[in-house]
């Protein structure tokens, strides 16, 4: 068996699995917080804020994710090592998922159309609520779907 | 739109998410018996009706498509007394921790042997297998017939406990 720190076959890195899940608590609040306000110019700041860290840890990646920096910089230094460390490409790929909520979130809010950004807000809410609550990762559960009824590559 | 519409939206989705996922602590990794169609060619068959295949799909005698479909897959991997077979997928964020307990398993009890498999580069038999999530796991008896599965991350206990029905005789060779 491969030690499994570091990196992967693919070049993938190994990340501290705390990580994701402290950031979807984060993710949580806000997105409770834009759904309060959302009729608001606050809860467009907090979509667009969102919109911003899910671009960063899909597009760049996790290391740029800001809720991912606060992890690294203020909470994991406190904690002990983790049990066992875990892929970047799922969270990465979730990132990815709530990109694309919050993007429709934010263009709907910025045409006017309150009622579409509410239910996208929901949406994303509620799988970052289950990942932060339950470790139940959506965009992994919905993957093998999509691969199977993808058209072969 | 005011302020209490988005309260209400929030309680809703609040509730409506927890009871979903105390829904999905409970099934998910939880061992169950295979459905009907692997079971041996012994007489008559009755079509057993499994809640989600139709009954003119079984067929009698032959193994099934799907036990075929797996043996083509596993090629000579399968174990001497049992065999964990586990799909996994790149964005799949149990299969490490899945991975890591049935090797610890495999390498526990004598006899078993884990194989992972592939499920994006292996469609046709996720289809086949009508595989919907990673991780799933299936437990195979020593002739290759599916005899229980689970699908997300099972626990280790469970795993054991599976193999040991599934091997009645050889329960005393391992401790938990």
């Amino acid at each position: 068996m491969p030690d499994n720190s570091t990196t992967s076959n693919t070049g993938r890195q190994a990340i501290d699995p705390r990580g994701p899940r402290f950031g979807a608590v984060l993710t949580t609040v806000v997105l409770a917080l834009a759904l309060l306000l959302i009729s608001t110019p606050a809860g467009l700041v907090l979509v667009a804020w969102q919109t911003l860290v899910f671009g960063l840890g899909a597009i760049v990646g996790l290391q740029a994710q800001p809720y991912g920096i606060v992890f690294r910089r203020l909470v994991r230094p406190r904690l002990a090592p983790p049990r066992e460390l875990e892929d970047s490409a799922p969270p990465r790929f979730a990132q990815a998922v709530g990109l694309v909520f919050l993007v429709v979130a934010l263009v709907a809010l910025l045409a006017g159309a309150t009622l579409v950004a509410t239910i996208a807000v929901a949406m994303a809410l509620a799988a970052a609520f289950l990942n932060a609550a339950f470790n139940f990762c959506l965009g992994c559960e919905m993957y093998l779907l999509w691969a199977r009824v993808r058209p072969a590559r | 739109m005011n302020g209490m519409t988005g309260l209400w939206v929030l309680v809703i989705v609040l509730v409506a998410a927890t009871a979903f996922g105390l829904w999905y602590r409970r099934v998910n990794g939880r061992v169950r018996d295979a459905a009907a169609p692997s079971a041996p060619a012994s007489g008559p068959m009755v079509p057993m009706a499994g809640p989600d295949d139709p009954p003119a799909e079984v067929q009698p005698e032959q193994p099934s498509a799907q036990t075929e479909a797996l043996a083509v897959a596993l090629a000579g991997r399968l174990g001497e007394k049992a065999t964990l077979v586990q799909f996994s997928s790149a964005f799949c964020q149990p299969c490490r921790a899945t991975r890591r307990i049935l090797e610890e398993v495999s390498v526990m009890v004598p006899g078993i042997s884990h194989v992972e498999i592939d499920a994006e580069e292996n469609l046709e038999l996720v289809r086949a297998l009508d595989i919907r999530r990673t991780p799933t796991v299936l437990f195979l008896d020593r002739g290759g017939v599916v005899r229980k599965q689970a699908s997300g991350q099972p626990r280790k206990a469970d795993v054991i406990a599976a193999l040991g029905d599934l091997l009645p005789e050889d329960r005393p060779d391992f401790e938990i």
